[in-house]
């Protein structure tokens, strides 16, 4: 018999974006499957931080949980966004490393593991500078080795976003899941206004960020691959669907003529129109949205 | 000091090459040219500024969509000629490094500029992954977004001993607003906090480098200069054919031992506990 | 950025099993609670706040004048108010239960 109640689906969703690093990386695993490495126990902190009179964490914000994802094995890596904005330190980026690497080398001795990177950060860390932007380049390039083995899967829920250095990591991966209320962009609004002047970028111009660098613009325009509504179960189960893929047929990052082709037929006499480049750019794209 | 941003590539380019003028087809922010370093054929390429980009906020040497699109073409161009070739005589990718940023732009941004920088890292990387010898020779500036597109994936990386040459996650002005800091202050807790520094020598302290290497005039380089930098271009190429293709080099120095000690503690346990699990 | 420490002698009753809540980030604190080494509890607070010691300690006896684990805790705070201190003290406790 089929239950009719009043309720709107919102009230019944358990919201992602809610949740915070670790029990966004947790649900995403099978049950009783997972466990947590190098953890808040551990004592893993940034040393940088507490020179500059700045209370660290003592998992440096980057949480990473293996175990199985719809049977098979996983690690998934978190940035915690309420931790100094989901900045990447020596630290964070050291563990991010380290488990893409691990990741890599099991998937070369037979084992394919999959990587979840549940990215919400502003970028590099100011207080660690030059080791979070060493950080930066040494994630992309793990993360680069082991996609020539297996999945990795980059979800960008919100309410952080991912930009700066981190939205390289994006840019490489074989799929990218975001909800509308995820932004996925190199320089955040501020920033742009900042160097360029507020002609250039209104960061106050909220209409204007989302119709750039929200979920629902960078899915139709083809740089990301699923819109997903802000509900764990369906991130969960587009991230499980990836993971059960496996490796894409060709690789986004890999369409260097495509893109370079797209650049120079851009009109740039006047700012660019999101809708128009979304509607020229994602005529070919064949996504998916999640409800 | 910033006056001259990008001056000092081009200056190199034509240094090492002979050559100083974009290919067709590229825009003329960047050189890309083969040329003979050490008795071998490589790929030299480098960005630089170009006051008549028809996109404004690239036109100070920001590396911005073109740029890390054609970047990338030259390198996959070489990286699929190269392909059947034994390790030994895949071509080395010299990059030249002077670039103030990314661009800031919305152009950019809405067009997807950290997907442009994703592709470049993606040829980069993929280029060191297929045995190419990627060096990075830092002439002048390399900062944030900018050498992450432009350089950072390099297996090498060469800088010059100058004062012209910084290379950091963020302008002085930005860095001091976004942290609430004077400049005078900022500059002060770089002399104490490596990885905070402006100075080249405060960045050679975190073992990231390959080398420091002196030139006598970084801008007019004489034939000596050359052939210095070449010398070095060159130690740094067979350094890198005999090593792993991965980042890992950048943790084994003495000073990376010192300086990263903490990620590389986390690091080890990640591994002891991944095998444990 | 402020270090506190405090012991209570008298928090004597051995636990197993520890407890990880919260987030660093702003108006908020992670607490790592696991059992101690010594006798008593012993706890050691790095706050981005200074000055705060006096309200710390009523926060932390009121805590302990309800709890008696022999536990070791450690707070990192960025400016969580006394409430949401004391909320975060109690969902560390609860989870060791």
């Amino acid at each position: 018999m089929n239950k009719v109640t009043g309720t709107p689906a919102f009230v019944t969703r358990n919201s992602f974006i809610e949740l915070n690093a670790r029990a966004r990386a947790r649900i995403l695993f099978d049950e009783e499957s997972w466990r947590e490495m190098v953890g808040p126990f551990d004592r893993m902190e940034s040393p940088w931080l507490p020179m500059q009179d700045v209370t660290p964490e003592a998992d440096d914000g980057c949480i990473v949980i293996k175990g199985k994802i719809a049977g098979k094995p996983a690690v998934a890596i978190a940035l915690e966004g309420a931790f100094q904005g989901g900045s990447l330190g020596e630290v964070s980026g050291a563990k991010m490393m380290a488990a893409l690497d691990l990741a890599a080398k099991d998937s070369r001795e037979g084992s394919i593991t999959a990587a979840v990177l549940l990215l919400e950060t502003g970028g590099v860390r100011l207080q660690e500078a030059n080791l979070g932007l060493a950080a930066v380049a040494e994630v992309v390039s793990s993360l680069l080795a082991l996609r020539e083995y297996a999945p990795v899967v980059t979800v960008i829920a919100g309410t952080v976003g991912c930009f700066g250095g981190m939205s390289l990591a994006a840019g490489v991966s074989s799929y990218v899941i975001m909800t509308r209320e995820g932004r996925l962009g190199l320089n955040g609004p501020e920033v742009i206004e900042q160097e360029s002047g507020i002609e250039e970028f209104d960061s106050t111009d909220r209409a204007m960020i989302w119709s750039i660098h929200g979920g629902e613009q960078r899915v139709g325009m083809g740089l990301a691959d699923v819109l997903a509504e802000d509900d764990a179960e369906n991130i969960a189960s587009a991230v499980r669907e990836f993971v059960s893929a496996g490796k894409p047929a060709q690789y986004r990052s890999r369409k260097v003529a495509l893109y370079r082709e797209r650049i120079a037929a851009l009109d740039i006499s006047h700012q660019i129109d999101p809708l128009a480049l979304r509607k020229e750019w994602g005529k070919d794209v064949s996504h998916g949205e999640k409800q | 000091m910033s006056g001259n941003v990008g001056h000092r590539g081009r200056i190199w380019f034509q240094a090492m090459t002979g050559q100083g003028d974009p290919q067709a087809g590229d825009p003329g922010s960047v050189l890309a040219a083969a040329a003979n370093v050490g008795g071998q054929t490589a790929l030299f390429v480098c960005v630089i500024p170009n006051p008549q980009s028809r996109f404004p906020c690239v036109r100070d040497g920001q590396v911005g969509l073109e740029e890390a699109y054609s970047l990338a073409s030259h390198i996959w161009e070489t990286v699929k000629a190269d392909w059947e070739k034994p390790q030994s005589q895949k071509r080395p990718i010299i990059a030249i490094v002077d670039v103030k940023s990314q661009a800031y732009g919305r152009r950019e941004e809405t067009a997807g500029i950290h997907f442009a920088a994703a592709v470049s890292s993606d040829a980069y990387a993929s280029a060191r992954m297929a045995h190419h010898p990627v060096i990075a020779l830092v002439v002048g500036h390399a900062f944030s977004g900018g050498f992450l597109t432009h350089g950072y994936q390099a297996n090498r990386i060469l800088a010059f001993d100058d004062p012209g040459v910084v290379i950091h996650a963020m302008h002085k002005e930005a860095a001091a607003r976004i942290t609430r800091r004077s400049v005078a202050d900022l500059e002060q807790l770089g002399h104490e906090i490596a990885p905070l520094s402006y100075d080249i020598h405060d960045f050679a302290k975190l073992g990231i480098l390959h080398e420091l290497l002196h030139v006598e005039n970084p801008l007019e380089p004489t034939s000596a200069d050359v052939a210095t930098v070449s010398r070095a271009v060159v130690n740094a190429i067979d350094d890198a054919r005999k090593g792993p293709t991965d980042l890992g080099v950048r943790f084994l120095s003495d000073a990376a031992k010192k300086s990263r000690k903490a990620g590389i503690e986390a690091r080890a346990l990640m591994e002891k506990q991944w095998s444990q699990a | 950025m402020e270090q506190i420490d405090f012991v209570y002698p008298t928090a004597t009753r051995r636990i197993s099993g520890r407890s990880h809540v919260g987030v660093v980030g702003s108006g908020d604190m992670e607490v790592l609670l696991e059992p101690s080494i010594q006798d008593g509890a012993q706890v050691h607070i790095t706050t981005s706040v200074a000055g705060f010691r006096d309200t710390w300690k009523a926060v932390f006896d009121r805590f302990f004048s309800r709890f008696d684990g022999a536990v070791q805790i450690q707070v990192n705070d960025a400016g969580a108010t006394p409430g949401t201190v004391l909320l975060r003290l109690e969902q560390a406790a609860e989870a060791i239960k």
